[in-house]
């Protein structure tokens, strides 16, 4: 029998992003929030203390902030004939672990979605005709729109004291920024980050083509900053050591240095670590939660009573616990029905790299966001008919993340050891800047999450199993995208380039660091029958149960997600205030 | 163009002698008597995880990986030997934090690693293997064979041309490799990059991690030598 807990009004499955937002606006409700999370807890002193997060062994390398496959992990298949085999060591994507969850080793992009993407296949619809989308392509709108989330992205810049320049305030085209945004209602909190020499390289380039550069919107603080909690940032010190590390120095928006210390003083909410959530308990009829049950770090079981579950534990965690919990109906690509791990999206990414005998970039200097970008190959930018796919992706020159062990790109023909090598490095570090794509993915029949017939975890439960491989769509996106890169990378009259782009027949490969962007699984929508929450990220099925995350998107943006994922929590936060406490209840007849 | 790039690097080399100790070295290092770390002496060096063959082995196939020469030091001289025996025994070696769970089924490779084995088993058999496949063919183990003999090898191993029973060439040769770039490049309390020699030859200044005031500083070298995280200074 499972230890009972005292009951709570809401509680919190993962304290990343997501639930550290939930936290503030449940606790500000009113109600008696409790967090559980099955990491460890952290905070920058003393867990991100200079100088041993200066070690590019432990933690960029060995990843040592990252949820350990030992522990948790999915099973992977190209195609829904094969034998899913699991994902044993972490490559492609790294999953966060404990307090602050990926927020604390994340880069800070803090990119808004386009309005365009946010009801995507109305877009295509009415702009191409539906004629252009692919069998079998299963693209949706999100269900809210650009407008309606506007207010949350205003204010989640403003908590993560975003440094960015704005390109559209009010419909007012400005200077230097992303002219092809949607309208902001204001700029940026604070001034975009100090420019590093492939900023400018890559700036006088892309003007001279016509293009459009702008900063990177950067949640490394540009200047000291206090937010709307009152904590308090300080000018990133381009320490270098930001993506898979914790920041140092206060400076890099985490739920840490900008939620948690506000959270943790109030009396009405508590959080535990080490508690790792197996299922959300549902009543005998199953349309309601009751709470949920938790393994504590010494192994017993518990069961926690709760009126409301909030689900935070990233993207295809939480349709793991969905389906475990069976809240919903698994999604069946072959009678395409159901919807519980339904539109499973990654993301498409490429890049050039040019190298440079003259040129000196100390790439060691360099924050998480730093980088110069530009957005005239988006979704709004491109004619999808004329080009033959739906998709868009942003161009960025970045300068990030230097060190030696990771970071080493060579020339073309250089050898891989030996003498021949080492003359390579000792050329070449320093001396080269690359342009990479970041690119969005579109979802399809086949592509999709659900629980695994053979492998199980230390509980003995099923991992989750993802059925994804690449499609032409996405790649004669990805290409297209080559053929701009390389006509500007030329036109920077490197000594030599070199380029990596998804081709033709590529599979998907675990091996290589893509990106974390892993969306979909619990898309939202407006139809129970292509969605798993509605429009507010309440669950169809169980009304006290809301997901929030990147597993709401029914496709991958051009964009890194967490500006979205953020704003649609303050979105989804805002509807159980006023809407859910007061009538519990569908917020949404189906 | 060039005036200004002298000009910068003078006021760089002027400046680098007043400002080297607080901003250069970022807030809580202490320069203490710990200051100067231990440094091992490979050749009084004894392993904690390879027996007397397999560290002969792991000395002549790192100083082929990365040989010593006018370029820079060699992997034997910054201790990757070392920095390998230790990871064996630590957390990668036992493949401490990968799903190890069977059934171990065959895969495609873009399916990523699914091998039974963990990396110090994978050395053990490798090695072993290899030392066998030498006797076989050259009547001698891998560490007596000429340079270009073992360079032939290495080759072999990587491209996967020789099978062996029960251990993947090109999973070992992998894991060989990967290691000894790690250890030539870590920071030196990992045991390898001793004197942080590898960081000077491609100028990374280490465990600095506080640049504010360099970052426009375009087109021009970074002056100052790498420290490490234990404070010791290049
Ligand atoms: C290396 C890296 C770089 C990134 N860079 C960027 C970037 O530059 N820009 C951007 O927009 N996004 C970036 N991302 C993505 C970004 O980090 C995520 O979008 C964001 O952190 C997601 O927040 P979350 O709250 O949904 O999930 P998470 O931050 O993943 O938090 C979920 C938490 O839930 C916990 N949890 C999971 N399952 C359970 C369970 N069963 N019981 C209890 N707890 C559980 C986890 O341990 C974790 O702490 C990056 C991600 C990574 C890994
Ligand atoms: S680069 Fe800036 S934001 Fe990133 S970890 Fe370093 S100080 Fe923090």
């Amino acid at each position: 029998m499972a230890r009972q807990e005292k009951p709570v009004d809401v509680v919190l499955v993962g304290l990343g992003w997501t639930n550290s937002i939930m936290g503030m606006e449940m606790t500000e409700a009113g109600l008696d929030v409790l967090a559980l999370e099955q990491g460890k807890d952290r905070d920058t002193v003393p867990d991100f203390a200079y100088p041993k997060m200066a070690d590019e062994l432990t933690y960029g390398v060995r990843l040592k902030l990252m949820l350990p496959p030992a522990k948790s992990t999915v099973t992977v298949r190209h195609n829904i004939h094969e034998t899913a085999v699991p994902y044993r060591q972490l490559a492609s994507f790294l999953p966060g672990e404990g307090v602050g969850g990926a927020g604390t080793h994340w880069n800070g992009h803090s990119w808004r979605p386009m309005p365009e993407e946010l009801r995507l296949k109305s877009y295509v619809e009415e702009r191409f005709g539906g004629d252009i989308i692919p069998k079998d392509m299963t693209i949706q709108d999100f269900g809210v729109s650009y407008e309606e989330l506007e207010p949350h992205f205003t204010f989640f810049d403003k908590v993560m004291g975003v440094s960015g320049q704005a390109g559209n305030i009010k419909g007012q085209i400005q200077e230097g920024g992303n002219p092809f945004e949607g309208p902001r209602s204001e700029g940026y909190p604070l001034p975009p980050l100090k420019r590093t020499y492939n900023d400018d390289l890559f700036t006088k380039t892309a003007k001279a083509h016509g293009l459009h550069p702008f900063p990177l919107p950067a949640a490394n603080a540009s200047e000291a900053y206090t937010n709307p909690y009152g904590m308090q940032l300080g000018p990133c010190n381009f320490c270098g050591f930001c993506e898979r590390y914790g920041c140092v120095n206060y400076s890099k928006a985490s739920p840490q240095t900008c939620v948690l210390g506000a959270l943790k003083q109030r009396k009405n909410f508590a959080y535990r670590t080490g508690c790792e959530v197996l299922k959300v308990e549902l009543d005998s009829d199953g349309k309601k939660a009751i709470g949920v049950t938790y393994v504590d770090s010494k192994g017993e079981k518990v069961f926690q009573p709760a009126n409301m579950v909030i689900l935070g534990a990233f993207a295809y965690h939480n349709v793991r616990l969905l389906l475990l919990s069976g809240i919903g109906q698994p999604y069946d690509p072959v009678s395409n029905t159901g919807v519980v791990g339904r539109n499973y999206a990654y993301q498409m990414t490429g890049g050039t790299t040019m190298f440079f005998k003259d040129k000196e970039f100390n790439p060691f200097i360099g924050t998480g966001g730093n980088s110069t970008t530009l957005d005239d190959f988006a979704i709004n930018q491109i004619d999808f008919r004329k080009e033959g796919f739906i998709g868009g992706s942003y161009f960025s020159a970045a300068m990030t993340n230097g060190q030696p062990i990771r970071n080493m790109p060579l020339p073309s023909g250089s050898p891989s050891w030996g003498a021949g090598w080492k003359k390579a490095v000792k050329e070449n570090y320093g001396h080269s800047m690359g342009i990479h794509t970041h690119g969005s993915n579109m979802a399809y029949r086949d592509c999709y999450l659900s629980l695994d017939p053979n492998y199980t975890d230390n509980h003995g439960l099923p991992l989750l199993r993802m059925t994804f491989n690449w499609k032409d769509n996405d790649i004669r996106m990805t290409q297209f995208m080559k053929g701009k890169i390389e006509m500007l990378a030329k036109s920077m009259n490197p000594d030599s380039f070199k380029s990596s782009y998804k081709d033709f027949g590529t599979n998907y490969d675990v091996r290589h660091y893509q990106t974390t962007h892993n969306v979909g699984g619990s898309a939202m929508g407006t139809d129970p029958k292509t969605s798993v929450v509605n429009r507010y990220l309440q669950s169809w099925d169980v009304h006290n149960v809301f997901v929030v995350g990147a597993s709401v998107f029914p496709q991958n943006l051009q964009y890194n997600p967490t500006m979205l994922v953020g704003g649609l929590t303050y979105w989804a936060a805002k509807a159980i205030r006023e809407q859910y406490l007061p009538n519990p209840g569908p917020l949404v007849q189906a | 163009m060039d005036d200004i790039k002298d000009d910068s690097r003078r006021r760089f080399v002027k400046g680098a002698l007043w400002t080297i100790s607080a901003t250069a070295l970022g807030p809580g290092v202490i320069i203490s008597a710990k200051a100067q770390t231990e440094v091992t002496d490979l050749k009084s060096y004894k392993p904690v995880f390879f027996n007397d063959s397999e560290w002969r082995f792991v000395m002549a196939a790192c100083d082929r990986l990365i040989p010593a020469d006018a370029t820079g030091p060699g992997a034997l001289e910054v201790n990757v030997p070392v920095f390998i025996d230790r990871q064996m025994k630590g957390d990668f070696g036992l493949a401490k934090d990968w799903y190890m769970k069977p059934p171990f089924l065959k895969a495609v490779p873009q399916l990523g690693y699914q091998s039974p084995l963990n990396p110090a088993q994978t050395y053990q058999k490798g090695i072993a293997a290899t030392d066998k496949y030498c006797q076989g063919q050259f009547g001698k183990v891998f560490a007596e064979l000429s340079a270009d003999q073992q360079d032939q090898l290495l080759t072999h191993l990587q491209k996967d041309d020789i099978k062996f029973d029960d251990v993947s060439a090109a999973q070992f040769f992998a894991f060989l490799l990967q290691n000894t770039k790690e250890g030539y490049f870590c920071d030196p309390i990992h045991g390898g990059n001793k004197d942080m020699a590898a960081w000077k030859m491609i100028g990374f200044p280490g465990a600095r991690a506080s640049y504010l005031e360099w970052v426009e500083q375009h087109n021009v070298p970074y002056p100052l030598g790498p420290v490490s995280i234990n404070g010791e200074r290049g």
